[in-house]
């Protein structure tokens, strides 16, 4: 009998392996197929002109220039928004707030703040900044993308300076230092290549969000560097082309699908480096 | 971290010089401030959205969250048909994704070859940052034609003549709520892999070692080990997953159909929340009822997504930035 049992659960092991085994076969498979076809559409439809040329209707040759700039535009703003509020912010949690009950509660705000759904964000910023001047622009997409990422840089702000020892702020207290010479001098110093990471983290999501930016900067076909007014951004034309029924287009939204994969996996590529590094 | 240290008792610069006092009160004083804007975030997010959804509610009352009624010609709105697509299409992400993220997780932690799991991690670490438009055109340009090809018509030619099955798999498109369903398994699958290999990663070794000393299996050691110590933060995990389902808006809105009426068929087009938000608010105007309507949509998302979050923060999910 015992010979029997032990047999059966060295049946069942091999069975779960098998199913183990089979479950990662699957996953790579789809994960493979993802990427193949990102490359297989996007490389043949990659040309220089895609970078020096407007967005343009079908038939007409045109790129995703515009697209490109709007992105780096808002973008750019949403992370010169998001960098100081967030980081300020993390710091807060970390050094000012430790074991109160003010800090918990926005702790568990800016958890649910990172988790909720970014078409929520882009609702809220198109309620208060659209609706009320009656007009897409620019810089209410900024401001979409900075809610978006603030939450990212608060939790690993926070995380981060947490990891630096108590002794060494002790010791920068023991000589005299005051509390905000120690956090700035001291804390951030050292937790400087993490929160720069997070930093990073934040700008990789941010660049390939597209749902926020769908009621906030609405998306340009032609060139506009206004921030007042409409700008178009690499999401959301990639969007509209890939959903037009001209097959040039969606060749087009391919090309530019695959510039913001390889554009975020650099960020995030980089962002793994600065831990590496600092390890 | 809630252990005070000699650092948070330190006196706020006494006895300094003046201008240090006022350094001092102010950078906590900015540091607090942005702690405070933050803490506002959430709570003017839910407000804005209230006041833009109050005119759907105060027309159709709170009969709106399950009224299976949007119809734009006649000005009624109702968010049931695009609350039963969301949770459905979520359920059958879970119902795919989990065992699998599972499965993966087992072999990565227990199978693969040590040098081979780093690697691994950073390619699932990567893959979960793959933005969701990716998701969303492979789903309608790869997997839609080949379901449509290759999988509904043999499913319900299967089940033709089976009572109930043959409603809920009847004949349909490739673009189906079925469809997103897959998508968002295949876009959630690397996020909760990553958080489960973290968890079962966390397990203690002397406990593990002690019961491979019984002369426990592989198997039933990560069974009555490592599972049980980690249960609370994989369920945990797995909300976060569903969280991040229910509200993703781009790879669905590609494949779902976004068809706003209400069937029990799961290859029929249909909508989620999100999906009908970014699908027909470019026809919503300043100030019409529609928009209303679609802001109490997002309302609803939101009132939706907060009970999972909250609840995978209760149960302690690994804190995963991403």
């Amino acid at each position: 009998m015992a010979g029997a049992l032990a047999s059966r659960r060295k049946a069942t092991n091999l069975a779960v392996a098998v199913l183990a085994s089979t479950a990662a076969v699957i996953a790579l498979a789809v994960l493979a197929s993802i990427l193949w076809t990102l490359l297989a559409r996007g490389l043949p439809a990659l040309r220089f002109g895609i970078l020096t040329t407007s967005m343009a209707p079908t038939g007409e040759n045109g790129g995703l220039a515009n697209a490109i700039v709007g992105s780096l535009i808002q973008d750019g703003i949403g992370m010169l928004i998001a960098i100081p509020i967030g980081v300020l912010a993390g710091t807060y949690l970390a050094e000012y707030a430790r074991g109160s009950k003010l800090g918990e509660v926005t702790r568990f705000v800016s958890d649910i703040l990172l988790s909720a759904p970014s078409i929520l964000v882009g609702l809220f910023v198109y309620t208060l900044m659209v609706a009320t001047t009656r007009s897409y622009s620019g810089i209410a997409g900024a401001v979409a993308l900075a809610v978006i990422a603030i939450p990212i840089i608060i939790r690993t702000t926070e995380d981060m300076l947490s990891l630096v020892p108590v002794a060494l702020r002790e010791a920068a207290a023991a000589l005299g230092a005051p509390k905000w010479k120690v956090v700035t001098l001291i804390a951030w110093r050292a937790a400087g290549a993490g929160m720069l990471t997070g930093i990073l983290l934040a700008l990789a999501r941010v660049a390939g969000e597209t749902a926020p930016l769908l009621f906030t900067s609405l998306g340009n076909l032609n060139w506009s560097t206004s921030l007042a007014k409409p700008m178009a951004s690499l999401p959301v034309a990639i969007y509209q082309m890939a959903s037009s029924p001209y097959e040039d287009l969606v060749q087009i939204a391919w090309a530019g699908a695959l510039i913001i994969t390889v554009g975020v996996l650099a960020i995030n590529i980089l962002a793994q480096l600065t831990v590496g590094r600092r390890r | 971290m809630t252990d005070i240290t000699a650092i948070d008792l330190l006196p706020a610069a006494s006895g300094r010089p003046r201008r240090s006092l006022g350094a001092e009160r102010l950078f906590g004083g900015s540091v607090t401030a942005m702690g405070m804007i933050v803490l506002g975030l959430l709570s003017a997010i839910i407000v804005m959205l209230a006041i833009g959804a109050w005119p759907t509610f105060r027309s159709f009352g709170l009969a709106f969250f399950w009224n299976p009624v949007w119809d734009s010609v006649a000005d009624k709105y109702g968010a049931g048909v695009m609350v039963y697509g969301t949770l459905l299409s979520s359920a059958i992400a879970l119902l795919i994704a989990v065992p699998l993220a599972v499965g993966v997780a087992y072999f990565l932690t227990e199978l693969a070859p040590q040098a081979f799991r780093r690697p691994v991690g950073i390619v699932i670490q990567l893959l979960a940052a793959i933005p969701s438009i990716i998701y969303g055109m492979w789903g309608f340009f790869v997997l839609a034609p080949l379901l449509a090809a290759h999988f509904i018509l043999d499913v319900a030619d299967l089940f033709a003549h089976v009572p109930v099955l043959n409603k809920v798999f009847d004949y349909g498109s490739g673009n189906s709520v079925f469809t997103a369903g897959l998508v968002l398994a295949a876009m959630i699958l690397p996020l909760i892999t990553a958080m489960f290999v973290e968890i079962l990663a966390a397990t203690p070794v002397v406990l593990k070692e002690s019961v491979y000393g019984l002369g426990a299996t592989r198997f039933e050691v990560v069974r009555h080990v490592a599972v049980p110590y980690g249960r609370r933060a994989m369920i945990g995990a797995v909300m976060l997953g569903l969280g991040r389902a229910l509200g993703e808006t781009m790879a669905v809105t590609f494949v779902i159909g976004n068809a706003t009426r209400l069937s029990p068929n799961l290859f029929a087009q249909g909508a989620t929340i999100a999906s009908t938000i970014a699908n027909e608010f470019s026809e919503a105007g300043f100030g019409s009822m529609k928009l209303a309507a679609l802001l109490g949509l997002g309302l609803t998302l939101f009132i939706i997504s907060f009970i999972v979050l909250a609840a995978s923060r209760a149960l302690v999910a690994p804190r995963v930035v991403s």
